[in-house]
């Protein structure tokens, strides 16, 4: 590049451009913010369940945020068997400890994290849940074992407000 | 071309052309020199035209009556259906006009595939047509959304989700094109927003597409260039306007035929139950027209790398000018081509197929060896085949096979058949 030599005029085609884009930038930033989730959609953040007719063995599933939400009481063998995996057996590890604080009840998005779909309880091979879109086999503490699917089924931040209720989110 | 010669006959006409030569446009594209060889294959542009103005008239009517709101939008199907005065006949006409558009678009495809009209000079027409072709998947997906049964609700659910796959912004990304925490109503509304506006894009992108075949003229079935005009060419009206006409006729009566027919054989009774976000449905499969593609989704077990192979597998027919070297543009010259070519089309057909299958066992052992095989041929054997394939001689002139006296050709032919004799 040859060397040109800088007028007062460079200064000014910098400085417009610059301005300029910043200009653009807040311009368009509304326009693409506008599609994020908006205050409504926010203030709907959590949901309360009340789960005192529930014996060990059910499931139910709740709407939070527009998503399905599977509340399992466990029994105790299920407990055991969840907790007998090796950590080396999973694609994903993590301890049911780590899922399910109180181990009886495991509260889980019941969404299946490849592409989205709601697995079917009680199926598969590994005596979880199936996801009928594209074959991932989850257990008994909604962690991956075989499919496509990358991860384990998340767990969403939730707590007991009674001995009665969840409150998830 | 006269288009600098033409002059209207009219005072009027003259007055007018000055400050707006609208006529001189007319006339060029009345009097475009076309090659005299065209066959039916190439009827298939004017064909996806009546479908785009067709989808657009329709859509435009169905949005009359269509209410984009999650409540409301699957009864307000109904009620088009039901209630509107031949809004069953619309609907029908727009959901199976989609179908009929994509079947023209993949024969148009694979035309241009056959004949090498994606090589140089046109390499620029092939690339805006695969960008018309991504623009109406979008539409396609985005439409299918909107009557809001089940089969839209998950469809939607499982094709955002695919940019999930993006690390660390995947999943800020969904959130954003959902509006939300899960596909809802924001979802709903901006879908029917862009699935409005994208058919508009697909016009201007339409005449860009024109625009650019009639710098270089149409290419033809022997695949040389012609000079033009020349005797080896016809103006377009009437020669080609007759033949378009006629075979659109044909292309109406088959669209009929579904249209009263069996209106519903080409989507999921599925979509008939109203979007419930608790209950996916058993077997999610994607319109017909989209299958290969979703089968090469599936056959990658890794959910990144299956979402990087299914855009590939579109994106890499806009690098198709470069990957095949073959300097000679139609198949009726290259031998080994031409069965490649019928093995690829067979390939996608398989590929549709076991899209369809649930993705197990064998159904996935062959989805895996057909998604190697796309790319693979595209990828390795076209690359190779330009410089390893022995091509037949080819002729002058587009009126040398027909009216014969060319020793070139008959001595090639000769050659051929001794060839298979030995």
């Amino acid at each position: 590049m040859s060397k040109k030599k800088t007028e007062r005029r460079d200064f000014l085609f910098t400085a417009t451009a610059a301005v300029g884009a910043v200009g653009v930038g807040a311009t368009v930033w509304p326009m693409i913010d506008q599609m994020n989730p908006d205050a409504s959609v926010k203030a709907l953040a959590s949901t309360e369940v009340d789960v005192s007719s529930m014996n060990p063995g059910k499931t139910i599933t709740v709407l939070w945020r527009g998503k399905p939400v599977f509340i399992r009481r466990r029994t105790p063998e299920e407990i055991d068997e969840a907790r007998a995996v090796k950590l080396g057996d999973l694609k994903h590890p993590e301890k049911d400890e780590d899922r399910a604080k109180n181990p009886e009840w495991l509260v889980m998005l019941g969404v299946c994290t490849h592409l989205g779909c709601v697995p079917l309880d009680q199926k598969g091979d590994y005596n979880g849940w199936f996801c009928p879109c594209h074959g991932s086999h989850y257990d008994i503490s909604g962690r991956i074992r075989k499919g496509p699917a990358p991860t384990n089924m998340e767990i969403p931040k939730y707590e007991f407000v009674n001995a009665n209720t969840i409150k998830i989110g | 071309m006269s288009d600098h010669e033409y002059t209207p006959k009219s005072n009027f006409g003259k007055w007018f052309n000055d400050r707006l030569p609208l006529l001189t446009l007319a006339n060029h594209l009345t009097d475009y020199p076309t090659p005299k060889n065209l066959n039916y294959w190439w009827t298939f542009g004017g064909i996806l035209t009546f479908c785009l103005v067709t989808q657009i008239v329709t859509g435009l009517v169905l949005a009359m009556h269509y209410i984009a709101h999650a409540d409301m939008a699957f009864d307000s199907v109904e009620h088009i259906m039901r209630d509107v005065n031949y809004g069953w006949l619309i609907r029908y006409i727009h959901a199976n006009g989609a179908s009929m558009f994509f079947l023209a678009v993949y024969i148009h495809i694979f035309r241009s595939l056959f004949y090498g009209s994606y090589k140089a000079p046109r390499e620029i027409i092939w690339i805006i047509g695969i960008i018309i072709y991504l623009l109406m998947m979008a539409a396609a997906f985005m439409g299918y959304v909107l009557p809001w049964g089940q089969m839209s609700f998950w469809g939607a659910t499982v094709i955002t989700n695919l940019f999930s796959a993006i690390p660390l912004v995947g999943e800020g990304i969904v959130t954003w094109l959902w509006g939300g925490y899960s596909v809802d109503n924001p979802t709903l509304t901006r879908f029917f927003t862009l699935h409005y506006l994208i058919p508009f894009l697909i016009l201007g992108l339409v005449v860009l597409h024109i625009w650019a075949l009639h710098v270089p003229g149409n290419n033809n079935p022997i695949g040389i260039d012609v000079k033009k005009p020349s005797k080896d060419t016809v103006p377009f009206h009437p020669y080609i306007v007759i033949k378009d006409a006629f075979a659109l006729l044909m292309f109406m009566i088959v669209f009929a035929f579904f249209v009263f027919y069996t209106p519903n054989i080409l989507g999921h009774a599925d979509n008939y139950i109203e979007a419930n976000p608790l209950v996916t449905p058993a077997h999610i499969v994607p319109e017909w027209y989209l299958l290969p593609f979703y089968a090469i989704l599936r056959s990658v077990p890794d959910k990144l790398m299956g979402v990087i192979a299914m855009l590939s597998a579109i994106f890499i027919l806009a690098a198709l000018p470069w990957l095949d070297t073959s300097k000679i543009r139609s198949a009726v010259f290259r031998p080994l081509y031409r069965q490649f070519y019928w093995i690829l089309v067979a390939d996608v057909l398989i590929l549709g197929y076991v899209g369809a299958m649930p993705a197990e066992g064998l159904y996935l052992l062959i989805a895996r060896v057909a998604t190697a095989y796309y790319f693979l041929h595209f990828l390795v054997i076209l690359p190779i085949l330009g410089f390893k394939e022995r091509t037949l001689p080819i002729p002058l002139s587009i009126t040398e096979p027909v009216l014969g006296g060319s020793s070139n050709l008959a001595a090639a032919r000769d050659d051929i058949r001794l060839d298979k004799l030995k």
